[in-house]
């Protein structure tokens, strides 16, 4: 099953939403979790466990400390 | 007792109960005679014999923002709820942060998230854990929760006693201020223990109520027919604070914070001493630390938990160490026992009682047992005399521990 990247970003930004209260809007692809969403590592884990449960997939720590921004979420999902 | 000695005064009330969701609602809810028991309807209920408790009236993970909510345990929801309301009540006082304390304790600890982390664990994996488990289920959670959301540093504890834990947690904030460590503390107790384990665990115990077809009947401290307590879920926070840093700010003073008493049992883990020797120590320490004679004591919230063993007990030893002329009452008739959280709710409504001058009644007492000498307040509420007039809160936990609380009027 194929999720479009529309579909991706509007799961990441329910899932963030709910964990942080950020509006899901303003989760946008050239956003950063930490410059732009302030956004600590800890929701970050809290993000990924929930995003490996909505999209299906692994996401191991040395990837995650990778993923800066929105789009780099999208991208990795999508691969 | 140092005349001079510093005096702490209570200044803000939080309350989340099985009665009212707030003080005030919950305060009505008492003096109408309400229960908040109810049937539950979970999907464990089958697996245990008891099939009702307390559950809280208002759920705190409605009141608190989501993300906020979904990081704490219950425990720590009700516990944020309650002192939020406490510290608005107190007027959100400012205080150096060096000067502002916090001790919040529950009996159990963040049990739900124990459970369910384990369930997650087990069945999904270790990577699916929220990584806010620890938190949750720490014991010293819910007061360090407060601490953050207050930015207090002054030191932060957690008093685990068992059921006497929300009362301790209330003596060590007086005794925190007395010794000059902190001018404003935040204190009380919480429980969030409503789940098929611990219902199977205390039941194991032959402790529990098991009146399936009355649950709002089922808590009936010092009646004939009581056969066990009744679990309920919340929290109980006071603001206490240092008489001089209240006065120079103007606040609204309910009551004194006067005096604690503490002792151990050292008989049984579980059963009372049958001579009352435990609690009769800390009464007596309790009124001599308030500087207070028996006859000052006008009202004791008892620790009456409806169980065949300990309320008659309470009483005889009441009578001995205060005499017998207090107005007794035990609200766990209507909120059921709360655990840790009952010496937090409890001393809130010790204080009530002093403030408005009315004791509300024991509900469900229709035969009242034999060998109670104190004049035990059912059927209708009974007034408090004006002029000085002192309270006990007294709360015991499992393991033995006993603690007494003495409020006076303002």
């Amino acid at each position: 099953m194929a999720a479009t990247e529309q579909d991706i970003l509007q799961g990441l930004g329910k899932i963030i939403n709910e964990i942080t209260g950020i509006p899901a809007s303003e989760v946008t692809p050239e956003k950063s979790f930490v410059d732009d969403l302030d956004i600590d590592s800890l929701s970050m884990v809290e993000i990924a466990v929930a995003a490996q449960d909505e999209f299906g997939v692994e996401i191991p720590d040395d990837q995650l400390k990778n993923l800066k921004t929105v789009k780099d979420v999208l991208t990795f999902i999508q691969n | 007792m140092s005349a001079n000695r510093v005096r702490v005064v209570v200044t803000g009330l939080g309350a989340t109960t099985p009665v009212g969701g707030d003080v005030t609602s919950t305060w009505t809810a008492l003096l109408a005679g309400q229960s908040g028991v109810k049937a539950l309807t979970t999907d464990w209920i089958d697996t245990v014999p008891v099939k009702f408790a307390g559950t809280a009236a208002v759920d705190p993970a409605e009141v608190l923002p989501r993300p906020e909510a979904r990081r704490l345990d219950r425990s720590e929801q009700f516990a944020m709820v309650a002192s939020r309301e406490a510290w608005q009540d107190a007027g959100s006082p400012e205080v150096p942060p060096e000067r502002l304390g916090v001790v919040v304790s529950s009996g159990i600890g963040g049990i739900n998230t124990t459970l369910s982390a384990y369930d997650t664990y087990r069945e999904r994996g270790w990577n699916r854990l929220s990584p806010f488990t620890v938190p949750m289920l720490m014991p010293n959670g819910p007061a360090a929760w407060i601490g953050l959301d207050l930015g207090a540093q002054a030191g932060v504890h957690a008093t685990v006693s068992a059921c006497a834990s929300g009362a301790e947690a209330i003596g060590h904030a007086m005794d925190m201020i007395r010794v000059g460590r902190a001018d404003v503390v935040v204190a009380g107790g919480t429980e969030a223990a409503i789940h098929g384990l611990n219902i199977a665990a205390f039941a194991a115990a032959r402790a529990m109520s098991t009146r399936n077809d009355d649950p709002a009947g089922a808590s009936r401290p010092w009646d004939r027919g009581r056969d066990g307590f009744v679990l309920g879920e919340g929290a109980g926070i006071v603001v206490l604070e240092s008489e001089e840093h209240a006065r120079a700010r103007g606040a609204h003073i309910y009551a004194y914070c006067s005096g604690v008493g503490y002792s151990a049992d050292a008989h049984h883990i579980t059963q009372p001493e049958p001579d009352g020797r435990g609690i009769i120590m800390a009464m007596t320490q309790a009124l001599t630390d308030a500087g207070v004679t028996g006859h000052d004591i006008k009202h004791v919230n008892a620790h009456a938990t409806s169980t065949p063993a300990g309320d008659v007990g309470e009483v005889q030893a009441v009578a001995k160490a205060i005499g017998t002329h207090p107005l007794v009452t035990s609200t766990k008739s209507m909120t059921g026992h709360l655990l840790g959280g009952a010496g937090g709710i409890e001393s809130v409504f010790t204080i009530k009682a002093l403030q408005e001058r009315v004791v509300p009644a024991t509900i469900n007492i229709d035969d009242l047992d034999d060998g109670i000498e104190v004049d035990i307040v059912h059927g209708k509420n009974r007034t408090l005399p004006d002029g000085d007039v002192a309270a006990v809160n007294n709360s015991f936990g499992f393991g033995g521990h006993n603690v007494t609380v003495v409020f006076k009027g303002a």
